[in-house]
């Protein structure tokens, strides 16, 4: 099944706004659009709410520019996302760094 | 485009040797254990990538104008009855007009009381569309507008308003440019932008528009 895409998620407005040029979605590297799709995916399998994460993103981003970071709107993204996972204990912050290790040593090479 | 189709590996870097980023690794490891959590499927994650990235843009409209340009006949049909034509093309749910451009005439959209815009086949309306300040001043200031976009028309060109309502909505066919005899339809439509079928833009020939 074709998933459709959602207002809620592609009309955010703000700083929420997802980067777009002529109109189309910008991803400027390929993890960033599977981070996307990887947060959509779980909103879709009601993981969570979109608005929790959209609250989440929101405020990531309102830190980000307090504390004058010059990190891109996706990785503030992947930042809220692994908040919001391990707030709802979804995800265990020790286990994914110890996991981003395998991938950097090359112990893994695939995702699944 | 945005060329993020380029970036998309489809192998989804699996098997990268170059020097991958921490945030890539990052991001490939949430994947991997959100997966191993059966929270969420690798095939889901690339369906709504691809859905996103097609159905988010102008690439339906463009598709109609490129085709409108190489088929005359279609061409009659879509500015007979823009919704039917668009649906020969497999696009619907909206009832359509269009409006074309030409040599003396070139034809502006707005939504005066809100922000109505051809979604099926442009994709989400920009900020400025749904702005009071282009709401107001396409109708009053048409060619100041306009110049603003950057499109400087002869003096002697006819602007046409369409204010665009919960009923009906337009759609611009821009002009084909020059020098493009040799292009195929699909290349034509990535010519094609959003703002030109808004009718704050006119297209571009290849050159131009690698720029």
């Amino acid at each position: 099944m074709e998933p459709v895409p959602s207002r809620e998620i592609a009309d955010m407005a703000g700083a929420a706004a997802l980067p777009r040029k002529n109109g189309e979605l910008v991803f400027d590297e390929a993890w960033q659009g599977r981070i996307f799709g990887m947060t959509v995916a779980m909103s879709h399998e009601a993981s969570f709410a979109w608005r929790e994460f959209q609250a989440q993103l929101i405020a990531e981003i309102a830190h980000a520019e307090r504390e004058g970071e010059s990190t891109s709107y996706y990785e503030r993204w992947l930042h809220a996302f692994e908040q919001l996972l391990t707030d709802k204990g979804l995800i265990d912050a020790a286990a994914l760094a110890e996991r981003t290790r395998d991938f950097e040593s090359g112990r893994r090479d695939d995702v699944f | 485009m945005s060329g993020s189709h380029d970036a998309h590996d489809h192998e989804h870097g699996h098997h990268h040797r170059e020097p991958e980023s921490q945030l890539s690794l990052r991001v490939r490891a949430l994947e991997s254990l959100l997966v191993e959590k059966k929270l969420v499927a690798s095939e889901a994650i690339d369906r709504i990538v691809a859905a996103y990235e097609e159905d988010i843009g102008p690439h339906n409209g463009a598709k109609v104008v490129a085709h409108a340009w190489v088929d005359p006949a279609y061409r009659q049909r879509l500015l007979a009855d823009g919704t039917a034509a668009i649906e020969e093309l497999g696009f619907g749910g909206v009832d359509l007009q269009v409006v074309e451009n030409a040599p003396g005439v070139h034809n502006l959209v707005v939504c005066t009381l809100c922000s109505c815009y051809p979604h099926a086949l442009i994709g989400l309306p920009p900020v400025w569309y749904k702005s009071f300040e282009y709401r107001s001043r396409a109708v009053r200031e048409p060619r100041v507008v306009l110049h603003e976009f950057g499109v400087d028309l002869p003096e002697n060109t006819e602007i046409r308003i369409w204010d665009s309502s919960a009923e009906l909505r337009y759609l611009v066919l821009p002009e084909r440019p020059a020098g493009t005899e040799r292009l195929s339809e699909p290349e034509l439509a990535k010519l094609v932008t959003r703002d030109a079928m808004i009718g704050v833009a006119v297209v571009k020939p290849p050159a131009a528009a690698a720029r």
